[in-house]
């Protein structure tokens, strides 16, 4: 295989000249691969940003829970604090924090708006629990709560995060599927391409035939044509793309998704591959296009 | 070399040839003529395997046509020489390369060749048209060019279809000379042909079968040659 690769590289240029310039198909092939390429690159990148917010979001959440506590007014200060003491001699849990009511308004400002009285109304209180890396037992945590502190309820977010994981392993998935699409577009754009010029030179095929050419011989010029089209035009693409993703506004630690869309790090190498996937794939499109096209002929 | 036993070729219904049984000796010599419309061409594309007998057998070198799959045809092509009638030239390419065709597509080192191809295009009387393109030749040279391109290999058969029919009589007989020539070096020529003159020519110098075709069916021509 990288045998094949490498005569392809060097090639016959002498052989090369048995098949006439094909002229606009080749062209059309470069342009396709260097469009497809740069569609490839940004699928990738969404993917690439989706599976860290993923991960993100799924490590933030997974290490903090909420204690709720809702008791009549005069019993509120009581739970809140035979919480706390359970909170605190439990282990698993790093710190545990009874939230002002100034944090709780800015939980609540996006749909109460600013002016919220909120000592008139009968908001439950909050406690902020950051658990440490093996986490507490929470069954045994929510059997204690519930005994000292029949008010309160433990929130280990787990119905939060499962819905977002998903979400963010689902646009995974898409960003995957539409890589996978667009190179079997190219596979078939280039298998056209590789046909059409195969049809305008039946003649060329057909005299080269007569005189002792093997099947191979007269795949050999067409392969070699579309291939270094693909990653010629494959390798434009990419630098494009990665060059537009490069210019993109940096993420903020806490950015939203499409200041993130971007690589990091060793993620950079992987564009690359898009150039050298797309000279297999047109490699062996027109292998298989040609060796179609040959048989049916004389 | 080349045995043809009850052969016969249908197109579309049609039969072109029929019941044609002929057999090629290495180092002979053979006209094939008739009408036009005959089926000439036909036999000698079945010669060649640019087609494949509908019936009865046909074997090149030995080999059933047959039992050969693409790649073995393709060897089989590259110990015949073959002039078209339309000589076949790629026009992107000069009269050398065209010539040295067969070498390059076949992989035989070109650089080792190259005084033999220059030997060839004295022969044929084409050094001055080394570097022209095809559609810049005369009738006369591109049939010449045609049978260097076809002689280049060294091939055992060399089969020239109307390899004459374009051209005067004294360029005509220019093409006979390398052809005779050429049967001399010990190549087998089968060449189609309705220029009876040309035929009686060939006769006056060396021993050549004549066999005619008529309605598709094949018989050895008598002596009103």
């Amino acid at each position: 295989m990288i045998g094949r690769f490498g005569s392809l590289l060097t090639g016959d240029r002498q052989a090369d000249r048995v098949v006439p310039p094909t002229g606009y198909t080749a062209n059309l092939t470069a342009f396709t691969a260097a469009a497809m390429a740069f569609l490839s690159v940004f699928a990738l990148a969404m993917s690439l940003a989706t599976d860290r917010l993923a991960t993100r979001w799924s490590q933030e959440l997974a290490r903090t829970s909420t204690v709720r506590i809702s008791a009549p007014e005069g019993q509120l200060a009581k739970q809140a604090d035979a919480v706390m003491a359970i909170l605190l001699t439990t282990s698993g849990v790093a710190s545990a924090r009874l939230m002002s009511n100034d944090e709780q308004l800015k939980l609540l400002e996006p749909w109460f708006g600013p002016d919220l009285p909120l000592e008139n109304l009968p908001i439950p209180w909050l406690i902020e629990v950051v658990e440490t890396e093996d986490g507490p037992d929470m069954n045994g945590l929510r059997l204690r709560l519930s005994a000292e502190a029949p008010g309160a309820v433990l929130d280990d977010h787990s119905r939060w995060r499962k819905p977002l994981i998903s979400a963010a392993s689902r646009l995974r998935s898409i960003g995957v599927f539409s890589i996978l699409l667009i190179l079997c577009s190219t596979g078939a754009m280039i298998t056209l391409a590789a046909q059409s010029a195969l049809a305008a030179n039946a003649q060329v095929i057909s005299v080269v035939r007569l005189i002792g050419a093997k099947d191979t011989f007269i795949a050999r010029a067409f392969v070699r044509r579309f291939t270094l089209r693909a990653v010629i035009g494959a390798l434009v693409g990419t630098l494009l793309a990665m060059g537009s993703i490069a210019f993109l506004p940096s993420a903020a630690q806490e950015g939203a998704f499409l200041t993130g869309l971007g690589f990091q790090g060793w993620h950079w190498i992987l564009p690359f591959l898009v150039p050298v996937i797309a000279g297999v794939l047109a490699f062996w499109a027109t292998r298989i296009a040609a060796f179609h096209v040959l048989r049916r002929s004389s | 070399m080349l045995e043809l036993k009850k052969a016969a070729f249908d197109y579309e219904g049609k039969e072109i040839l029929r019941d044609v049984t002929i057999s090629l000796a290495p180092g002979t010599f053979h006209f094939l003529t008739g009408p036009s419309g005959s089926g000439k061409t036909t036999l000698l594309k079945l010669c060649y395997q640019d087609l494949i007998p509908s019936s009865g057998t046909l074997h090149i070198f030995g080999k059933d046509v047959r039992a050969m799959d693409r790649d073995d045809v393709a060897l089989v092509r590259q110990r015949i020489g073959v002039v078209h009638q339309d000589c076949q030239f790629l026009n992107h390419l000069s009269m050398a390369e065209n010539i040295m065709l067969p070498l390059q597509v076949t992989g035989k080192d070109m650089t080792s060749k190259l005084e033999d191809m220059k030997e060839l295009m004295d022969w044929t009387g084409l050094s001055e048209q080394m570097d022209l393109f095809p559609p810049v030749l005369s009738g006369g040279e591109r049939q010449r060019a045609a049978l260097a391109r076809a002689v280049i290999m060294s091939p055992e058969l060399v089969i020239a279809d109307e390899p004459t029919g374009n051209l005067d009589w004294e360029m005509a007989q220019r093409m006979l000379t390398l052809m005779i020539e050429l049967n001399k070096m010990g190549k087998t020529i089968l060449i189609a042909t309705h220029d009876m003159n040309l035929i009686r020519m060939a006769k006056n110098q060396i021993a050549a079968r004549v066999l005619r075709i008529r309605k598709g069916h094949l018989e050895l021509a008598g002596a009103e040659l």
